[in-house]
């Protein structure tokens, strides 16, 4: 019965063990690589997304390390009372604020602290401002004394430092720019991620099991979405906003009401046509139970155009925070918000910093994903893959 | 045969690159075509035989697809160097070509007449006489009431009259040359027969000549003047139909001509214990109509038919497309719904949920037709084998289930060091071994074999039914072995029964079925597959 030996073509070289990427997936990640443009992208995205993700360490007002009197203090992690500092004083605050300078004196006097680059966090105020808030980018003023005016001793109080400027000027409330700009960041890629991950598992699973089943299942799932989607959902995110409390997982959850229908259709087709597939068919008379074909056999074809669809969504979902944020709608008022600093610069004409640090960071943030998407979607092109 | 050929290829090669890669897959082939004549490319899958006839009429994907050397001359002509505008006039006008699969060949939304028309239209035929010779081409192949058929969609023409219809587009403009590209595979067999005869009239009635391209010898014999051998990418043997039959002499010739499956089913053993019997099974398909959808008519997939296959046998199903032998299969293992009764291993399954089934799919297993699409791409060969074991033996350790898919694979022939890569690793051949090891390595009982050779090349479908044969006898299995494939058939099965549009013409013993044929259409389908013969008006479809 040896056969295989006349049946064998071709040689290939033989791997024992199962590689960590199966074969069809080294292709893909191979076409996602020739797509320059998007593989870079996706470097400077990830740069950029794991940086804000240490937001704290990069802007904050607090020290990363503080020692005082052979004590190590994490302000970051820690809430110290004043009690740390003036153990006997009976008028201790509760809350140790690091950017007064009778208590930086009092640490500097017997030990020392490791400040952030920029000592400002989202919603610090900056007592200092050297013009009325909106200030100008620090780049913008002509000389050191200009920018440390309000400081007691002038150009050479010990807190006129570079992490105490704001290079990117402050807003009307004198909260720094690029402080702003980090969370802003954080927190809509965040919300992005999030808001995308939850409406991809219910779409999927709702898709899932109406290509699957087919029939009446099928018919009154896709008329519930027909009817559902014809929300106008821009009004009703805005009267929901208006009655419940703004807060990040409350908007979270009021978007995801709407936003998993956009992958139904996608995961229902492919399932539609997978469900007949031969290799589908085998299975069933393996006796698999449906649950597992469904997962194993069918999902990774859905699978495809779904992270095609994900970068897209992604961006969407951004965009519809960024857009809710600036109408008033969105994060509860002092978050880091790149909707509201937007606002703010058409709100503040005479200080153009303001709108176009915030259209800079939105452009670039959504050219990237739009450029990670193209990629993908060339990755998991099959022409590319098999032509 | 005259001085100067028609067609004279000279040192033709093709090569493709991709991804930097490039692979020859045609190596420096000459052939010539006279006046007249046909010649056949013969060869297997991959062979190059497809390439190598459209690069006479550059159809080929470029820049992808290349020619290093070569020189194609038709009519004094280098088609290879002329100007894409020139080809143009070429194709369609001297140069016809008819592809193999008449489906898609044709555009679903246009009628035939406008589809035939255009090309007369292309190439400079008067507006006033387009009609009338649509009309004379679509006689000339032979379709029916050909009035009737100009404003016909493609849908509403059978497989065989779509396949004339292309016909006649090739043949509007009186072609010096038709290039036809397994015109027949996708045809049933008697179909098939009448397609040929048609060829080879049209040919002698238009002094054409003709490049026949495909892997059936029995098409070759039938319809050539010369052969030309092909195998990986050349042209190793060259001569005149009769003397290359009569008298091969390169090796692969010699192997092509022994590949036909061979030898005999094991012995029928009337006492052998029933394993599977059905009786009056039907699969009605609904047809809905207004408002309210009544079922006004119903499609008659499956209509009344009785099924015994014993412990050990082989049960052969066979019939044109259409006929309704798939459908059966499958809903004698229960994979769609049907009425009448179903009794397996003394239990009466016809009534059995899914969840019900389970624990008896193990006996029962299934072999698909399609050995591309029966393996998921993404699954590695052992977790494919191994799917069964896990839903049917979830007990077996992770030691114990790779044991039983390396004596699985053994048993098949296959390395069971390959089992870690994935199935697009694998030629036609050994993807159906994977498929056939899923199968055995639950021990079944029963196994349905739908059309388990047909995607294959003819060694290889050798190979397979030695193999199914070798462990029919070895785990007494009971086959129900669905093919429109005669030959393969006549290799395994120990009982025919002849199926058309749902009912059973035929049934009895192999031999008597294929020595002693008692109807007319068992009779038409043997002369179709045996000797490529036509069947008189009325016997078959059309």
């Amino acid at each position: 019965m040896d056969q295989s030996a006349t049946l064998t073509g071709t040689t290939v070289a033989q791997p024992r063990r199962r590689p960590f990427l199966s074969p069809l997936n080294q292709r893909r990640w191979k076409n996602f690589k020739a797509n320059r443009r998007g593989y870079w992208s996706l470097w400077v995205f990830l740069f950029l997304f794991i940086l804000s993700m240490f937001a704290e360490f990069i802007a904050n007002d607090k020290p990363i390390v503080a020692v005082y009197k052979d004590q190590i203090l994490t302000p970051i992690f820690h809430t110290y009372s004043e009690k740390v500092l003036f153990p006997d004083d009976p008028l201790a605050l509760p809350r140790i604020d690091f950017t007064d300078s009778f208590i930086q004196d009092e640490i500097n006097a017997h030990g020392w602290m490791l400040w952030p680059p920029i000592r400002f966090s989202y919603r610090t105020v900056n007592k200092e401002v050297p013009t009325a808030a909106p200030s100008k980018p620090a780049f913008l003023f002509d000389s050191r004394e200009e920018l440390c005016a309000r400081y007691p001793m002038g150009a050479q109080d010990p807190n006129c430092v570079a992490g105490n400027f704001n290079w990117l000027g402050t807003d009307d409330q004198a909260r720094d720019v690029l402080a702003r700009l980090i969370y802003g960041f954080r927190i809509s890629v965040l919300f992005g991620l999030i808001l995308t991950a939850l409406s991809a598992v219910v779409g999927v699973t709702f898709g899932a099991i109406q290509g699957f089943f087919g029939g009446w299942t099928d018919l009154i799932g896709q008329r519930v979405i027909e009817i559902w989607s014809s929300m106008p959902v821009l009004y009703l995110l805005l009267i929901i906003a208006a009655i419940l409390p703004p807060g990040f997982w409350i908007l979270l959850g009021i978007m995801l009401l709407f936003s998993w229908v956009s992958f139904v259709g996608i995961v229902r087709a492919e399932f539609l046509r997978a469900r007949n597939f031969e290799y589908v068919n085998a299975a069933r008379a393996l006796g698999v139970p449906n649950r597992t074909i469904m997962f194993r056999h069918l999902l990774p074809n859905a699978m495809i155009s779904t992270l095609t669809f994900l970068p897209f969504i992604l961006n969407g979902s951004i965009t519809t925070l960024t857009s809710l944020d600036f109408l008033g709608f969105g994060l509860p008022p002092g978050s880091a918000s790149l909707g509201e600093l937007i606002l703010q610069g058409k709100n503040n004409l005479q200080a153009p910093w303001l709108g176009f640090s915030g259209f800079i960071v939105i452009s670039v943030m959504l050219s990237l994903l739009i450029f990670i998407g193209e990629a993908t979607r060339d990755a998991f092109d099959p022409r590319k893959t098999f032509g | 045969m005259t001085g100067t050929p028609l067609l004279s290829v000279r040192d033709l090669s093709v090569a493709f690159t991709q991804g930097g890669e490039t692979t020859l897959a045609v190596d420096r082939i000459s052939f010539d075509i006279a006046d007249g004549e046909t010649v056949a490319l013969v060869g297997e899958s991959g062979s190059g035989k497809s390439v190598s006839a459209l690069s006479v009429l550059k159809l080929l994907q470029y820049p992808a697809a290349s020619h290093p050397s070569g020189k194609i001359d038709f009519l004094g002509k280098d088609l290879l160097a002329a100007k894409e505008a020139d080809l143009r006039k070429m194709r369609g006008n001297q140069i016809a070509m008819i592809f193999q699969e008449p489906m898609t060949s044709l555009n679903p939304l246009h009628t035939v007449e406008r589809q035939i028309g255009e090309i007369l239209r292309l190439h400079g035929a008067r507006e006033a006489v387009i009609p009338e010779r649509t009309l004379d081409l679509l006689d000339q192949v032979g379709i029916r009431d050909a009035a009737k058929r100009l404003k016909a969609y493609p849908h509403q023409l059978s497989g065989g009259q779509r396949q004339r219809v292309m016909i006649a587009m090739a043949l509007s403009n009186k072609p010096k040359l038709l290039i036809a590209d397994e015109p027949t595979t996708a045809l049933d067999v008697t179909v098939q027969a009448q397609i040929l005869q048609l060829l080879d009239d049209l040919k002698r009635e238009e002094q054409m000549s003709m490049l026949f391209i495909t892997h059936d010898l029995g098409i070759v014999r039938r319809i050539a003047d010369r052969v030309c051998v092909m195998t990986n990418g050349k042209i190793v043997e060259t001569g005149r139909t009769e003397d290359i039959f009569a008298n091969p002499q390169h090796d692969y010739t010699k192997h092509l001509l022994a590949a036909e499956p061979k030898g005999r089913p094991i012995l029928l053993n009337d006492n052998a214990a029933e394993i599977l019997k059905a009786d009056g099974m039907k699969v009605w398909f609904p047809i809905r109509k207004g408002l309210l959808r009544k079922t006004v008519d119903n499609v008659k997939a499956v209509d009344g038919v009785d099924v015994s296959v014993r412990a050990g046998q082989t049960l052969g199903i066979v019939g044109e497309s259409g006929s309704g032998k798939t459908t059966l299969g499958l809903a004698l293992t229960r994979l769609i719904s049907s009425e009448g009764r179903i009794v397996f291993d003394g239990r009466n399954i016809d009534a059995f949920s899914f969840e019900a089934m389970r624990p008896l799919r193990r006996e029962i297993q299934v072999v698909f037709q399609d050995p591309f699409g029966s393996l998921s791409p993404r699954m590695s060969v052992d977790e494919i084998v191994a799917e069964g074991l896990a839903v049917h033996e979830p007990k077996l350790t992770r030691e114990e289930r790779d044991t039983r898919v390396v004596e699985a694979l053994h048993e098949v022939g296959l390395d069971p060091d390959t089992r870690f890569r994935y199935p697009h690793e694998f030629s036609g051949g050994q993807r159906q071994r994977i498929a056939i090891a899923r199968a055995m390595v639950l021990k079944p009982k029963f196994v349905m074999l739908d059309e388990p050779t047909s995607a294959l090349d003819m060694s290889v479908q050798a190979q397979v039914v030695d193999l199914l044969r070798d462990l029919q006898r070895r785990h007494d299995l009971a086959y129900l072995f669905i093919s429109h494939d005669l030959k393969v058939v006549r290799a395994l099965a120990n009982e025919v029964m002849v199926m058309r549009n749902g009912k059973v013409v035929e049934f009895g013993r192999s031999e008597q079925i294929f020595d002693d044929p008692k109807t007319d259409y068992t009779k038409a389908l043997m002369a179709a597959a045996f000797d490529i013969e036509v069947a008189p008006a009325g016997v078959v479809n059309e």
